[in-house]
């Protein structure tokens, strides 16, 4: 975050800053504050009776085994999905880095499936893995497998996983592409020329420099997990079978928009907030101490 | 050496093409099947020629209960345009000035912003809804797309890049005399071109996409978005024609793509490598 | 030329009366109508407001489809709590309880009616569906609207197959298993062994609505205390009875053998009857326009089953589906409460009632749109259409077969989808499972009583 490098005076930074400043406090801080506030209450849908219950919806979050077991579950979905999808990304975009034949065409047919509406996408996983009518599922069905991912959780829970990373394997190869065009050339050249090969010139030259855009994409990557997998998990199982696919943001959409239960749905908002600005804070330093900027 | 290494290339990026394709293949040929064979599990891999129509039909007349979908692209496209436009301006400007410059509460604005990168919109709707009524945006265009404007990812990438410009690079555009505002025209944006290109991408799909929040806002149909168009063919106790969703949702494919292709070149080396 | 001065003759003449119209006619009323219907029901919609537009040249109806049935009610509740709910919000079954909850935010009809003076009768209506969307006390809250019940489909081809009489599909629990596993050994079986997707006897769709809630309206046995909730917020949850026990055996059981394929949650499994997949499935009645353009062999459908044991003669089912509803907003006039009642008292004429259950493949549910129907020949051009209709005048209605009014009740199903698919993957017997459905859904339904009572 500290360069040695800057420009003098303060009133021009302000003015640079301020768009993004005032649409994030109108669009996120504003409606984040009432759902804190909301987090403290007890009320109905329609915020008629408002009851202020103190930290109580907090203790009954922590108190219920269940939502422990969400937490551990999210854990494990986001670290699969991250290092399913971008470990894909890299490989194909330091394939399509090369000076190759085909290579426009390549990069437009990697893009793909980011540009999937998530409905479509999910049917279209239906269709490939449902045990009935799918693809896939019907292969599987009638070679010895037992494919049944309405009743076998770890079966459900491998499908989503599949299904979220292969939607966010494209923007990790946007970005890496992206990252590996921006390594200055003579760089690699240089390495090249101290003998240098193969992976350990990757591992030595190349992926340090990568690294500003590994970190933004673990970030992103583990964002997109949590949270944005959400449609994707909603159409495919609902977070069943039992809860075996019931991350914590389809819990909080569970609780907040199916069951109308507005005081536990803003508590878990709120803890799930706390929970990853704490880790990227972490991640933050973490990063900063190693690549030593 | 290199040549296996070639083939090594091709054979992962081939491999990758068909894992990609595959399911969208499949969206193509459902267009192409009677409206109900997906429902029977009829699905196959070879499209039938002879049914091509169902594109042409969506996008002139529109599918049941939905406009002609090319009214809803041009909808999308304003709204994807609109957001990832709006976004990645209002970011570079925050992230050059929290990367350039020292001024009060610095760290604090970075914060401010960078926090926000974890509130999904899934938990803030009711509340985000109630403060877009109080600013009468409900039910118009720049409501569709404002609230998605601010958003921290932008920001933290170009911060990441802008981070890793050496010190040196900066150091010669101050003497040369180049002030803030031409460094960042003359220097900083054309450096880091191929990340905006990739962000340009990035946002416009995901505008493109998005689904539950002009789902809340807009009520009016001719602010319908292609998204929406597409899961309100999808039937509610009813039977739902296949072959025109996945039609629509192939053409909703195409302009993507198209943005692909067109910044494809930005994705280039050797672009930015002579001005470096 | 004749025509010409006649139509010019027509025109003028409100011109010279127009001091007078102004005053009356002044702005046509403007009303929206949130809806959750997509696809072909969304053309129906668009119909409806059509007609009732042109039937009334001072009102201006709109209706906007907003997205599923849980998007709906979101997107209304959020619109109210800014002050911008739509006059009419389309609301589905299980979320009655919420509705009746809302206090302020909506107009219960009697209310409505009460004070726009208009005449809405709720005799108007078949007994099993208003009863869903009524007081205790018989006064209507919600306008019936899209209301279909439970049914047994079965594929007549494969019951020929395995030997079975076509005509007469079984009528009691012990008959159905009884027929599944005829169905299993002469027509599964076999059908399996040629190849193609795997053959079961018998599925189904909306397993904790079908084979709990109205399994316990057939056979008059609460699902909760205080009739089913109808009766105040402090009720319990009662489907750990002996009688639902013994109902989650019976799948388990039918599943260990092979005959019973569970195969999702709510509509999921439709597929699974359609696609040939499964010879007997049960379902909503709204389903048969899936069924009709997508079985590719002869099916009817068929009366719920019932347990002989737990009851001698089975009882009526009751509607699942949505209801309308009429909502508040601050400087709402009443000329606007007005428009929404002419709507209501629209959708109440016998041939929209009859035009809408037609088109849609939902029951009517105006006695009036039912006899329309039947003077049409519809029943008879359409042979089984009727068998909704018949489950849900099957008895008198009583306190347990009215529907049920609980909070949060989406979320108590899927609480009881969780725990039998549990149960189906052999990690909790029957009892523990209804056992554990019961102890969390009360904790829910306190909940949810203690939010909504301050």
């Amino acid at each position: 975050m500290e360069r040695r490098t800057i420009f003098a005076g303060w009133k021009l930074p302000l003015l640079l800053v301020a768009p993004q400043l005032v649409l994030t406090i109108v669009f996120f801080y504003w409606p984040a504050l009432v759902g804190g506030w909301e987090s403290l209450t007890r009320t109905d849908a329609f915020g008629v009776h408002v009851l202020f219950v103190g930290l109580a919806n907090f203790h009954d979050l922590f108190a219920d085994p269940r939502y422990r077991a969400a937490i551990l579950r999210t854990v494990e979905f986001c670290a699969a999905v991250t290092a399913l999808s971008l470990g894909l990304g890299l490989i194909l975009a330091v394939a399509a880095d090369r000076e190759l034949r085909g290579r426009d065409l390549y990069r437009v047919l990697m893009i793909w499936p980011y540009a999937v509406a998530p409905a479509v996408s999910a049917v279209l996983w239906i269709l490939l893995l449902n045990p009935q009518i799918g693809f896939i599922g019907r292969f599987l069905a009638s070679h010895g497998v037992n494919w049944d991912y309405a009743l076998n959780g770890n079966q459900a829970m491998l499908m989503v996983i599949l299904a979220s990373a292969w939607k966010q394997v494209s923007y990790n190869f946007i970005f890496v592409l992206a990252g590996l065009q921006s390594i200055p050339k003579a760089v690699i050249e240089a390495a090249r020329m101290d003998g240098a090969r193969g992976w350990y010139r990757f591992r030595t030259v190349v992926l340090p420099l990568l690294s500003p855009t590994l970190f933004f994409l673990i970030i992103v990557d583990l964002v997109y997990a949590a949270f944005d997998t959400f449609g994707t998990i909603w159409a495919m199982t609902q977070g069943g079978p039992a809860m075996a696919t019931e991350t914590l943001v389809v819990k909080v959409y569970n609780d907040g928009v199916v069951n109308l239960d507005l005081g536990s749905s803003s508590a878990q908002s709120v803890v799930l907030m706390v929970g990853v600005v704490a880790l990227t804070a972490l991640q933050f330093r973490f990063i900063g101490r190693r690549s030593g900027t | 050496m290199r040549r296996s290494q070639n083939w090594l290339a091709h054979t992962v990026l081939i491999l990758g093409a068909l894992l990609f394709a595959l399911p969208i293949w499949l969206a193509f040929c459902a267009a192409t099947l009677d409206p109900a064979a997906i429902d029977r599990g009829e699905l196959s891999l070879i499209p039938r020629l002879d049914h091509l129509g169902s594109f042409w039909d969506v996008l002139v007349h529109g599918g049941p209960g939905v406009p002609p979908v090319w009214r809803m692209l041009l909808v999308s496209f304003g709204m994807a345009l609109a957001i990832a436009v709006g976004k990645i301006a209002i970011s570079l400007l925050s992230a050059f000035a929290v990367v350039f410059f020292r001024f009060p509460l610095r760290r604090t604005a970075f914060w401010t912003i960078f926090v926000t990168l974890m509130l999904p919109v899934e938990v803030r709707i009711i509340p985000t809804y109630a403060v877009m009524g109080d600013l009468h945006m409900i039910d118009t265009f720049p409501g569709l797309a404002v609230p998605l404007i601010a958003s921290a990812t932008a920001t933290l990438l170009f911060r990441q890049t802008f981070a890793a410009i050496p010190d040196e690079l900066v150091e010669a555009a101050r003497m040369d005399g180049a002030g803030p505002l031409r460094f960042l025209k003359d220097i900083l944006i054309p450096v880091s071109a191929a990340n905006l290109a990739a962000l340009f991408v990035i946002l416009f799909v995901y505008g493109w996409n998005q689904y539950l929040w002009p789902l809340v806002v807009a009520t009016s149909p001719s602010l319908d978005t292609i998204v929406i168009g597409i899961v309100k063919m999808i039937g509610i106790d009813t039977s739902t024609e296949w072959n025109k969703v996945m039609a629509t949702a192939v053409i909703a494919l195409i302009p993507p793509v198209v943005v692909v292709l067109s910044m494809q070149r930005w994705f280039v080396r050797g672009l930015t490598e002579g001005e470096k | 030329m004749k025509r010409r001065t006649l139509l010019a003759g027509a025109a003028a003449a409100p011109v010279v009366a127009a001091p007078v119209v102004k005053v009356l006619a002044a702005e046509p009323v403007h009303i929206t109508w949130w809806h959750s219907m997509s696809g072909a029901l969304g053309d129906q919609v668009n119909r409806i407001t059509k007609q009732f537009n042109a039937a009334h040249k001072d009102i201006v109806l709109t209706s906007v489809f907003k997205g599923s049935y849980p998007d709906t009610l979101n997107a209304s509740i959020a619109a109210w709590r800014a002050g911008k709910a739509p006059n009419v919000a389309q609301v589905f079954d299980v979320g009655t309880g919420t509705m009746l909850a809302a206090g302020p935010a909506v107009k219960q009809i009697w209310e409505l009616a009460k004070e726009t003076g208009a005449d809405i009768k709720p005799a108007t209506y078949i007994p099993a569906v208003r009863g869903y969307y009524s007081l205790p006390d018989g006064r209507l809250a919600s306008m019936p609207f899209n209301s279909s019940t439970a049914v047994m489909w079965y594929n007549k081809d494969a019951f020929k197959m395995a030997g079975l009489d076509a005509e007469k599909p079984p009528q009691t629990w012990p008959e159905v298993v009884a027929a599944a596993k005829v169905l299993k050994a002469k027509w599964a079986d076999p059908m399996n062994a040629k190849g193609g997707p795997t053959r079961y006897a018998l599925t189904t769709s909306w397993l904790t609505w079908i084979q709990f809630e109205e399994f316990s309206a057939i056979h008059n046995i609460p699902f909760a205390s205080e009739d089913d909730g109808f009766n105040g917020l402090g009720a319990v949850l009662q489907c750990n009875s002996p009688a639902h026990v013994a109902q989650l055996q019976r799948f388990m059981d039918m599943e260990k053998e092979g005959t019973f394929k569970y195969g999702g949650r709510d509509s999921a499994p439709d597929p699974m009857f359609y696609s040939g997949v499964a010879a007997i499935g049960f379902g909503s009645s709204a389903g048969r326009g899936d069924i009709v353009r997508n079985a590719k062999f002869a099916f009817a459908e068929a009366l719920m089953p019932w347990d002989p044991a737990v009851s001698k003669t089975p009882h009526n089912t009751f509607i699942g589906g949505a209801s309308l509803w009429a909502m508040t907003a601050p400087h709402r006039t009443e000329a606007e409460y007005k428009a929404v009642a002419a709507f209501f008292q629209f959708l109440a004429l016998p041939e929209q009632d009859a035009m809408w259950a037609q088109n849609s493949g939902y029951v009517p549910v105006t006695f009036a749109g039912d006899e329309l129907s039947k003077k049409q020949g519809y029943y008879e051009k359409n042979p089984g259409t009727d068998v909704p209709i018949q489950s849900l005048l099957r008895s008198p209605v009583t306190p347990y077969t009215r529907g049920m009014r609980l909070g949060r009740l989406p979320e108590i199903r899927n609480i009881l989808y969780g725990e039998c698919e549990e149960a189906f993957a052999g990690k909790k017997t029957a009892k523990q499972a209804l056992d554990d459905t019961v102890s969390r859904g009360n904790a829910v339904l306190r909940a949810f009583q203690k939010s909504v009572s301050g």
